[in-house]
This record gives C-alpha cells, sequence and structure tokens, in this order.
C-alpha cells in the first residue's frame, strides 16, 4: 500500500527501519523536517538509541564518526552551509573508513542567499572520499537509504544520499513504505566492530610517515573500486525483495540513438516527459540518467552511450570556471572511446529555477542542430 | 585518599616525544594513574597528541582516538553514547584538549556537548600558548607575555574558561595541576564517579614555550598555585565552589621570574599582575564563602 508522504518524511521512514541507533543533527532548510520527524519517532519510541541534537553540523558529523567508531548505526541529514561546515569532517568520516549515512538535501550554498535545489553544494564534496548518490524522487531515496547501510556496512566508506530541495523533499508523493518485516529480512542488524576495546586496546588516527600515508589512501581507493560489486549485488538484492533497483545509472534507449539527454536528480522526471514528447514525433532519442556519482560508472556509462553521435547533458550546478560538474565526469569518462559523442552542457534549473518539459525538448533539438559542441556551457532560464 | 595500587598502576608506557620535562606527559600519566584500565582517551592535535602515537606505537595502554582539533567533545559524546547503546557500561571517556583546542577553536562543540550534559570528562591542557605549532597565543595566554606571534606581549588578558564552564551549570568542574598531584588524583576519582560532563582544567607547565629549564616544571606549576595565581578548586554544579588547597600567598614574582616569556616584565608589570591575582584571589574566596 502506498502512502502520501512528502520526501524529507519518507528518508525519515526508511532511517526508522533501517534501525539506526545513533542520530546526530541540527537543523537547516529544507531538510529540517527530516530531523523533526525522527525527533517524534524518538519520542514514540519507533526510534531506539540516542537522538543527540548538536550545536551544528560540524559537530553532528564529528559525533557520527565517532558512534560509527564505537560499533554503531548512525545517521545524519543536512543540506547547503551544514554540508560546507562540515567538509573537514567528510574528510575525516572516509578517512576513519565509517559506514555513516548522510541524507544532504540539495539546496545551494550562498552567496547570494536562496533556498531552491542545486546539486553543487554536495557534488563539490567529490574528493571527499564518500559513496554519492542522486536520487530521481522520494521512493527511490527510501530505497537507497536502506540500501545504503548495507552497502556502507560491508564496504566502510560513508555514503552520501542526495535528494532535490523542495521538489523531492517536500512535495507530497505516494511511497510504498516497505514493511519492517522485510526491510529486517534484507538489512541484518549492526554488526560494526568496536574500534575501542578496552580488552584490546588500539590507537585510532595514528601519525604516519609519508610513504605511510600513501599506502592508506593507495587501500582506499582499491577499496572504494572494489565496492563497485557490493552496490551492485545490493541493488540486485533489494529488487528482488522489494521489486525495485536502479543500478548505477539508468540508460533508456541510449545505444546508438542520435542524441542522448543525460541528466540527473529530480530533474529526471521532467526529462522523460520530453524525451517521450520528442519520440512521439518521430526523434531518436534516449535518455542516461546518472545516479551514482562516486565511484563514478566510467564502463557502464561508456557501454550506455555506444554508437551514441550527440549528447546534452543537464547540470542543476555550476563549477565556476569550467562548467556543469556531471558533464566534466561525462567527459573524462568518454574521452578514452574511439568514437565519442559531441558534448553540448546545458545549465538550467539553478536554485530550483523552474525547467519545463518544453524547455528540455528545445535543448534535445538545439543539440541534434550543432554541428560542434559549444565550448562552453549554454545557461538555460526563463526571462523574467 | 589514593591508593597505593593507584599511585603506582601506569596507563603510559616509557617512550613518549615529549620534550624533556614536558607537563603535558606527566598530567596526563597521573590522570590515567587514576582512570584505569577501562577508559577511552580522546586526543585532539596538540602535544598530547603528537607526543603519544607515531604509527603503529602508542604510548597509552588504553584505546586512543586522535580526533580533529575542534571536536573533542562531540567525539567524545559520540563514543559515550555509543557504549550506552551497546550496553557497555562503567568505561570512562575522557577528552583530552590543549588550551587552543578548549579556550579557541574547540569552544563551541565543548559549550554544545556540556549543555546535553553528555557523558565525559574534558582535560584542558592549558600550557597557555600553541606549543605544537611552535608557541603562539591563544587566548588563555596571559597579558604581556611573549610567544612567537606576539612578540611585543599579549594584548588583553587570559580568558576566564572556568566562568564560562559555570554558566553550564556542569555537575563537576575543578582546576588541578601535577605540582599538586594527589589533588590533582583527587579530583579524577570524583569525577570519574559522576554522571554527566566533568571539566577539568589543568595548569600544564611547558618548559619550551615557557621558555624555563626542564627541572621546573613541577616546581612551576607549584608556584603557581601557592602564589593565588592558579588557585585550585571544584565548581559543583556551576555555582558552588570549594577551595581545595589555600595557597601561602607566595610573591607572584618568584613564579614568573623562573620563566623567559615573562622576562621582559617591568616592577610596573609584576606589581599590575600581583594585584589581578590578589583581586581575582578575593573574589573566588567570596564565591567559596557564600557557597558554604
Ligand atoms: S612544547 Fe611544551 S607541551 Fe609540547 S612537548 Fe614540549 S614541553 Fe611538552
Amino acid at each position: 500500500m502506498k502512502t502520501l508522504l512528502q520526501g524529507n518524511y519518507a528518508v525519515a521512514e526508511a532511517v526508522r527501519l533501517s534501525r539506526v541507533q545513533f542520530v546526530a543533527a541540527y537543523p537547516i532548510t529544507p531538510q529540517t523536517p527530516i530531523y523533526e520527524r525522527l525527533s517524534d519517532y524518538e519520542l514514540e519510541g519507533k526510534l531506539k538509541g540516542v537522538m543527540m541534537r548538536t550545536e551544528s553540523e560540524h559537530s553532528a558529523m564529528a559525533a557520527c564518526i565517532s558512534a560509527a567508531l564505537t560499533g554503531v548505526r548512525t545517521f545524519t541529514a543536512t543540506a547547503s552551509q551544514g554540508i560546507a561546515l562540515m567538509h573537514e569532517m567528510l574528510h575525516f568520516a572516509s578517512g576513519n573508513r565509517v559506514p555513516v549515512v548522510m541524507c544532504n538535501v540539495n539546496r545551494v550554498v550562498a552567496i547570494p542567499w536562496a533556498f531552491g535545489s542545486d546539486q553543487s553544494d554536495s557534488l563539490s564534496q567529490r574528493d571527499t572520499g564518500w559513496m554519492q548518490f542522486y536520487c530521481e524522487d522520494a521512493q527511490e531515496a527510501v530505497d537507497t537509504v536502506i540500501q545504503a547501510y548495507k552497502i556502507a556496512e560491508q564496504v566502510f566508506f560513508p555514503v552520501m544520499v542526495c535528494i532535490d530541495g523542495f521538489f523531492t523533499s517536500h512535495f507530497l508523493e505516494p511511497i510504498d513504505i516497505p514493511e519492517q518485516e522485510m526491510v529486517d529480512r534484507f538489512l541484518p542488524p549492526p554488526d560494526i566492530p568496536n574500534r575501542f576495546d578496552i580488552k584490546n586496546p588500539a590507537y585510532v588516527g595514528n601519525v604516519v610517515s609519508p610513504e605511510q600515508y600513501m599506502v592508506f589512501r593507495q587501500k582506499s581507493f582499491e577499496d572504494m573500486e572494489k565496492a563497485r560489486g557490493v552496490i551492485k549485488r545490493v541493488d540486485d538484492e533489494y529488487r528482488e525483495i522489494f521489486g525495485r533497483g536502479y543500478g548505477y545509472l539508468e540508460a533508456v534507449d541510449t545505444e546508438g540513438a542520435d542524441v542522448v539527454l543525460a541528466t540527473s536528480g529530480a530533474m529526471t522526471s521532467t526529462a522523460r516527459v520530453a524525451v517521450q514528447s520528442l519520440k512521439d514525433k518521430g526523434y531518436d532519442v534516449g535518455l542516461l540518467k546518472l545516479r551514482t556519482f562516486r565511484p563514478f560508472p566510467t564502463k557502464e556509462i561508456q557501454e550506455a552511450l555506444k554508437g551514441v553521435k550527440k549528447l546534452a547533458v543537464l547540470d542543476r550546478n555550476i563549477s565556476i570556471g569550467k562548467e556543469g560538474i556531471w558533464c566534466q565526469e561525462l567527459k573524462a569518462a568518454l574521452y578514452p572511446l574511439k568514437e565519442r559523442p559531441t558534448i553540448t552542457n546545458y545549465i538550467a534549473g539553478i536554485c530550483g529555477a523552474d525547467v519545463s518539459p518544453e524547455m528540455i525538448e528545445e535543448m534535445v533539438i538545439n543539440t541534434l542542430k550543432r554541428e560542434d559542441a559549444p565550448e562552453l556551457p549554454v545557461w538555460v532560464r526563463r526571462d523574467q | 585518599m589514593m591508593l597505593k595500587e593507584e599511585l603506582e598502576r601506569e596507563y603510559m608506557r616509557s617512550g613518549h616525544m615529549g620534550c624533556p620535562g614536558c607537563g603535558v606527559a606527566t598530567t596526563l600519566r597521573l590522570v590515567l594513574k587514576v582512570l584505569g584500565e577501562r577508559t577511552i582517551v580522546v586526543i585532539i592535535p596538540g602535544c598530547h597528541a603528537v607526543i603519544s602515537a607515531n604509527y603503529p606505537n602508542s604510548v597509552l595502554k588504553v584505546p586512543c582516538f586522535h580526533s580533529a582539533f575542534e571536536i573533542a567533545a562531540p567525539t567524545a559524546a559520540g563514543i559515550s553514547n555509543a557504549l550506552k547503546i551497546r550496553g557497555e557500561e562503567g568505561i570512562n571517556v575522557l577528552a583530552v584538549a590543549g588550551d587552543g583546542g578548549t579556550f579557541d577553536i574547540g569552544l563551541q562543540s565543548l559549550s554544545g556537548a556540556a549543555d546535553r550534559n553528555e557523558d565525559f570528562i574534558y582535560l584542558c591542557l592549558d600550557n597557555e600558548a600553541y606549543m605544537n605549532t611552535g608557541i603562539q597565543s591563544s587566548s588563555s595566554t596571559p597579558e604581556k607575555v611573549w610567544t612567537m606571534t606576539t612578540p611585543g606581549g599579549r594584548k588583553g588578558r587570559k580568558k576566564n574558561l572556568m566562568q564560562i564552564i559555570a554558566g553550564h551549570r556542569m555537575p563537576y568542574a575543578a582546576t588541578v595541576t601535577m605540582g599538586k598531584p594527589l589533588d590533582l588524583m583527587e579530583k579524577i576519582e570524583k569525577a570519574k564517579n559522576i554522571r554527566g560532563t566533568k571539566f577539568i582544567h589543568a595548569l600544564v607547565p611547558c618548559p619550551t614555550g615557557w621558555r624555563m629549564a626542564e627541572n621546573l616544571s613541577a616546581k612551576s606549576a607549584m608556584l603557581a598555585v601557592e602564589s593565588k595565581l592558579f588557585p585550585l578548586y571544584e565548581l559543583i554544579d556551576g555555582i558552588n565552589f570549594r577551595i581545595t588547597h589555600e595557597p601561602q600567598g607566595i610573591p607572584v614574582k618568584e613564579y614568573i621570574k623562573i620563566q623567559g616569556r615573562y622576562r621582559h616584565f617591568t616592577d610596573s608589570d609584576v606589581e599590575a599582575l600581583q594585584k589581578q591575582v590578589d583581586e581575582e584571589w578575593e573574589r573566588l574566596v567570596e564565591k567559596a564563602k557564600s557557597c558554604i
């Protein structure tokens, strides 16, 4: 049975169902309803364990890290300035190899001050060593949070589950909230090692030499590579039990298409409408939904875009001084191929600015018409 | 009274990498003697961290986590809550931070943890400057004292941290120093048996940063107390003061004259400092009186 819920509350449901033992959080728009709902659960006895109301996001992540090192299942949520403040702790979490799961509700980073969706807050945390997943809707967010614990606790990397501010976090959607019993079957109770065993004392986080430091980094790099298989296995298993799975990405009619539209997050739903409308008009167009950002699915992308001549990349983020972040990553992934599509990057929907199916259709047609790809990204917005 | 066994046991191995005469090492050693083997230590950047372990070694016989600079308190809180969740009882969590990590960069997160009355002991090893990075001024550095970043002497007085601590109504707070080791150990023993956030402010001599001979650490710590410059007291629930040692009232000049960081002090500087010390002491005595 489906329940009508806003995305934030759906994420809170997933946290409860995952039997999280320790939550540390701090309010920030548009994430706050997750924190509030978890507080309700605590009061109602639905969330066992400890709820720590910290004085900053930085401390929230600090406490999640040390609690996870002590062997408990942890969660926090944040957005925008909050994830920016946490930045140091994000490196710290992955360096400590803790299976912390965090929901980041994408929101612009000041300045100017604003509240709408923009993936730059989390995409700019690219090199912190976190796994990152971008969800199309609240259902996917619920499923991804539950999956995230199973992945994180096998590979010992923290996982970030990202949803679009307001579009996904606040809009009501009919959502299938899984049964506790089924979730328990999929996700066993936490079995996380306690690194501070008084019977076997160890020092966590020593000072190391340059060579030793490199050894640790290389090990992390190699373990993240190994995690690719785990992500796939967990997703397959989830699909078997719950009938829903997402893969690293979703490729719809991409192979050999005249043009493919690549996008991520909530904008994918709009893109689906635009692509269908173009197909109805006779265009040979495919859709590439990007879900996993780290580890980056290079092979899967190369596979999905085989024989594609033109690629339009729709980014709700911008790396000033370069271009959209997904676009950069896609270009790098396609570079090793002998034949690769020409790529046009569209920057749209920043700060939750309106992106209609018609606007996306225009982007795709524009990409098809072009002989060469423009050097700079194309900014698309409604005139005001 | 301390048991003989507590006085003799050691949870710090030999081989720490501190300078000779380092007050940080001695203070930590005394504290761990009392806390014993059922202890988890959180350490943050500072001399106490750097001297305690180079991979894969550790001078501590108890588990330790080298956390980040500004998060001694929330790190300790995360551990103590996780222990509670796991049903592991009777384990002391000790957060160790310097004055930089406490008076300055970690003050916000300490305030947050104390406000929630998280269950751990916070030990501030106050050597009155950023010693690990090579003697730079912190808000704990006394007025007019020389450091590498205050070559003309620091402007402004040492922050009154215990007043800030008092505002949090912690169940237990105390000042200690290695110059009075039994007083120190008794206070740690008390802190160990109280639930909630306990704050221990330790004045720790640093021969390197204080520009002082390495055999004068214990003496300087003793003089700090006996001159009333660093009085020893307890603070219960943020309101009740109890002085635990009646100082002899040795002139403060005796304390500062053995330290090179005060070398440039003129007679009138010394006089002004003596006046400040006497006034502060009177204030403390008044507070302690009203608490009885
Ligand atoms: S600089 Fe001071 S605190 Fe640091 S190790 Fe040397 S004596 Fe100890």
